[in-house]
C-alpha cells in the first residue's frame, strides 16, 4: 500500500517535472527540471521493481550506520571537487587565459565557477560533513538508533539532490546574486523541506535518548540546525518571476536586504562553519585524545556565549555603508565580544590533551585535530580585529578577506573534518586500523604547508592592495588604477594557486588512503557494525 | 518609522537588559553546587554505547520513546 502511493507520488513529480522542462523560460530551470524528472522516474522504477519484496529487517538494538558511511563517501568525493574548483579559479586569477571564454561561451568563467567552488566546500564538502558526523555523534551519545527510519536517507539524498540542482544551475545561470545563498527559490524550496526533516531526525534521536543529559555536541549541532533553518528561510523570501522560469525578486530591498543578506551571510559562518563544526570538536578531540572534554563547564558556557554574541555580528560586513552607523558599530562591537566564547572554545579543546601531550608525537590524526583548533583560534582572533572599522577601511574588497576566509575554512573546517574521517572510516567499515599513517602524515603536511602558502600570500596581497588604493600624491590624486593593484598582486596569486595545489593534494592522498583502509584491509572481527543481533 | 524607533529603543534597553540577565543567569547556574558529579558524568558519556544502543528497559514497550532521565 505505502509503495502504491509512493509511485503514485513519484510518477506525479516525475511528470510534473516534465511539464516544467517543457515550459522552461531559462535553460537552468529546464536542467534543473529534467534531472528532477530524471531521479524522480530513477526512483519510480527503483520502487517498482521492489513492491512485492519483503521489507528490510531493522534491528533497533543497531546504530543506523549505512547513512553515516554514504555521508563520509560523499564528503570526500565533494571536497575533491571543491578543492578542484578552487584551485582552478585560483589559476583563473593568476592567468586570465585560463577562462577559455571563447571555448566555452563563458559557462566556465571565475564568476560562474566561483559561486560553485564556494557552495561546494561549503555546502557539499562542509555540510556533508556536518550531516554524516552529527547522524554518528547523535546516536552514540544518546545511546539510541536515530528516530525516522528512512527518513534520514532522505536527508541525506535530498541534500545531495539540493547540491546538484544548485550546482547545475549557477553554471547555467539561475542565481538570486546573494553570497553563499545563490540557489534560486524552487531549490531553496527544497532544501527547507530536507533541513525540516533534518531537525526532526537530529532532535527525534534526542528525544529518545537514554542517557540523561544531552551531550555539548549536539547542543552545537542542534544550533547549527535550528539557526541555518531561521537564517536560510527569511533570507530567501522572494517572489518567483513565473513559475516556470528560475528569476526571482527578493521580498527586502535596499539596505534593508543587505543586512539581511550579511545577518544570513555571517551566521552562516558563525552557525554552519563554527556551531556545527565545534559539535565535531567537542566529540572527535576527546574520542581521539581518549579523555575527556577538559572542562564541560567551560563547554557550556561557550555554547551559550556563542550563541548570544554571534547572531548580532553581521553588520560588520557593511561598514561604511547605507547602513545606519549605529548597526554597524553593534556588528563591531559583537563581533569583538566573540573573541573571548571562541577562544574559552579552543582553550578547551586544546587542554583536552593535557596529560596527553605525547599523542600529538605518534598520532597524526590527533595532529590534524589540534591545528585545526589551532587555526580556529587564529582565525577567531582576524576576524574580529578585520571586524573593527578602522582596520576593515584597510582591509575590506581586498584579498585579505580571502586570506581570513581560507584559514578558517581550509585550517578548521577542513582539518577538523578530515581528522573526523580519519577516525570514522575505519570504525565505520569495521577495520581495525587505517591503511597507512604515514599518508595521514603526508596529509597532514602538505595541506598545512598549503594553508600557509595560501595564507600568507593573501596577507601580502591583501595589505598591499589596500595601501596602493589608498595612496594619493600630494595633490590629493590617486596614485594607482585599478588595473595596477591587479598587476602588482600577479606573484602572490600563482603562490595562492600553488598552495591550493598542494591542500588538493593532500585530500587526493586521503581519498587513496580512506579506500585502501576499506579494501585493503580484512574486515576486524570486532567490528562496531558487524555485532550480531541478538 | 514609528515602528522603527519604538523597535530601536526596545532593543537597546529591555531586550537587551533580558538577554544579559539569561546569560549572567546560565553562567550562575552552570557554576550551581552539585553540578560537577553531572558535568564528569555527562563528558564521560561519549565513552559508554560505542557500538550499539542503550538496553531497552524492559518495562518498556521498545519502540516507545523512554523516559528514564530520573532513573538512571
Amino acid at each position: 500500500m505505502s509503495s502504491l502511493v509512493k509511485l503514485i507520488g513519484l510518477g506525479a513529480v516525475a511528470l510534473f517535472a516534465a511539464i516544467c522542462a517543457n515550459l522552461a523560460r531559462d535553460p537552468a530551470y529546464m536542467a534543473n527540471a529534467l534531472i528532477v524528472m530524471l531521479v524522480a522516474g530513477g526512483l519510480f522504477l527503483w520502487t517498482l521493481r521492489r513492491v512485492d519484496e519483503p521489507l528490510a529487517v531493522v534491528n533497533p538494538r543497531e546504530y543506523m550506520d549505512d547513512v553515516v558511511r554514504y555521508g563520509v563517501v560523499a564528503t570526500v568525493l565533494w571536497g575533491i571537487v571543491g578543492f578542484l574548483v578552487g584551485v582552478v579559479i585560483a589559476f583563473q586569477l593568476a592567468f586570465p587565459a585560463l577562462n577559455f571564454s571563447d571555448l566555452t561561451q563563458g559557462y566556465l568563467n571565475f564568476g560562474k565557477l566561483r559561486p560553485l567552488h564556494t557552495s561546494a566546500v561549503i555546502f557539499a564538502f562542509g555540510g556533508n560533513a556536518l550531516i554524516a558526523t552529527s547522524f554518528y555523534v547523535v546516536q552514540r551519545t544518546s545511546a539510541a538508533r536515530l528516530w525516522g527510519g528512512n527518513a534520514a536517507w532522505f536527508v541525506f539524498w535530498g541534500y545531495n539532490l539540493f547540491i546538484v540542482l544548485a550546482a547545475t544551475g549557477y553554471i547555467l545561470g539561475a542565481t538570486q546574486s546573494k553570497e553563499y545563498a545563490e540557489p534560486e527559490w524552487y531549490v531553496d524550496l527544497w532544501l527547507t523541506v530536507v533541513w525540516l526533516t533534518y531537525l526532526a531526525v537530529f532532535l527525534g534521536t534526542i528525544i529518545k535518548r537514554r542517557e540523561p543529559h544531552i551531550y555539548v555536541a549536539n547542543w552545537f549541532y542542534l544550533a547549527f540546525i535550528v539557526t541555518i533553518a531561521m537564517l536560510h528561510v527569511v533570507n530567501n523570501l522572494s517572489m518567483p518571476v513565473s513559475i516556470w522560469g528560475s528569476k526571482s525578486v527578493q521580498v527586502f530591498s535596499g539596505v534593508q536586504d543587505a543586512m539581511v543578506q550579511w545577518w544570513y551571510g555571517h551566521n552562516a559562518v558563525g552557525f554552519f562553519l563554527t556551531a556545527g563544526f565545534l559539535g565535531m570538536m567537542y566529540y572527535f578531540i576527546p574520542k581521539q585524545a581518549e579523555r575527556p572534554v577538559y572542562s564541560y563547564k567551560l563547554s557550556i558556557i561557550h555554547f551559550w556565549a556563542l550563541i548570544f554574541l554571534y547572531i548580532w555580528a553581521g553588520p560588520h560586513h557593511l561598514h561604511y555603508t547605507a547602513l545606519p552607523e549605529w548597526a554597524a558599530t553593534l556588528g563591531m562591537v559583537f563581533s569583538i565580544m566573540l573573541w573571548m566564547p571562541s577562544w574559552g572554545g579552543m582553550i578547551n579543546g586544546l587542554m583536552t590533551l593535557s596529560g596527553a601531550w605525547d599523542k600529538l608525537r605518534t598520532d597524526p590524526i590527533l595532529r590534524m585535530m589540534v591545528v585545526a583548533v589551532g587555526f580556529y583560534g587564529m582565525a577567531t582572533f582576524e576576524g574580529p580585529m578585520m571586524s573593527i572599522k578602522s582596520v576593515n577601511s584597510l582591509s575590506h574588497y581586498t584579498d585579505w578577506t580571502i586570506g581570513h576566509v581560507h584559514s578558517g575554512a581550509l585550517g578548521w573546517n577542513g582539518m577538523i573534518t578530515f581528522g573526523a574521517i580519519y577516525y570514522l572510516t575505519p570504525r565505520l567499515w569495521g577495520r581495525e586500523r587505517l591503511y597507512s599513517l604515514g599518508l595521514v602524515s603526508w596529509h597532514f603536511w602538505l595541506a598545512t604547508i598549503g594553508i600557509v602558502l595560501y595564507a600568507s600570500a593573501m596577507w601580502v596581497t591583501g595589505i598591499m592592495e589596500g595601501l596602493m588604493w589608498r595612496e594619493v600624491d600630494q595633490n590629493g590624486y590617486l596614485v594607482n588604477a585599478f588595473a595596477d593593484t591587479v598587476a602588482a598582486k600577479f606573484p602572490m596569486y600563482v603562490v595562492r594557486g600553488l598552495g591550493g595545489v598542494l591542500y588538493l593534494a593532500g585530500a587526493i592522498i586521503m581519498a587513496w588512503n580512506l579506500w585502501a583502509t576499506v579494501a585493503r584491509q580484512p574486515r576486524a572481527v570486532s567490528s562496531t557494525i558487524a555485532v550480531p543481533a541478538e | 518609522m514609528e515602528t522603527y524607533s519604538f523597535l530601536r529603543t526596545l532593543a537597546d534597553s529591555w531586550a537587551l537588559l533580558a538577554l544579559t540577565l539569561v546569560f549572567v543567569g546560565m553562567v550562575v547556574f552552570v557554576f550551581r553546587p552539585g553540578g560537577r558529579r553531572i558535568h564528569r558524568d555527562a563528558a564521560e558519556s561519549i565513552f559508554r554505547h560505542e557500538t550499539r544502543p542503550a538496553e531497552p528497559d524492559p518495562d518498556q514497550d521498545p519502540d516507545q520513546a523512554p523516559d528514564d532521565k530520573e532513573t538512571r
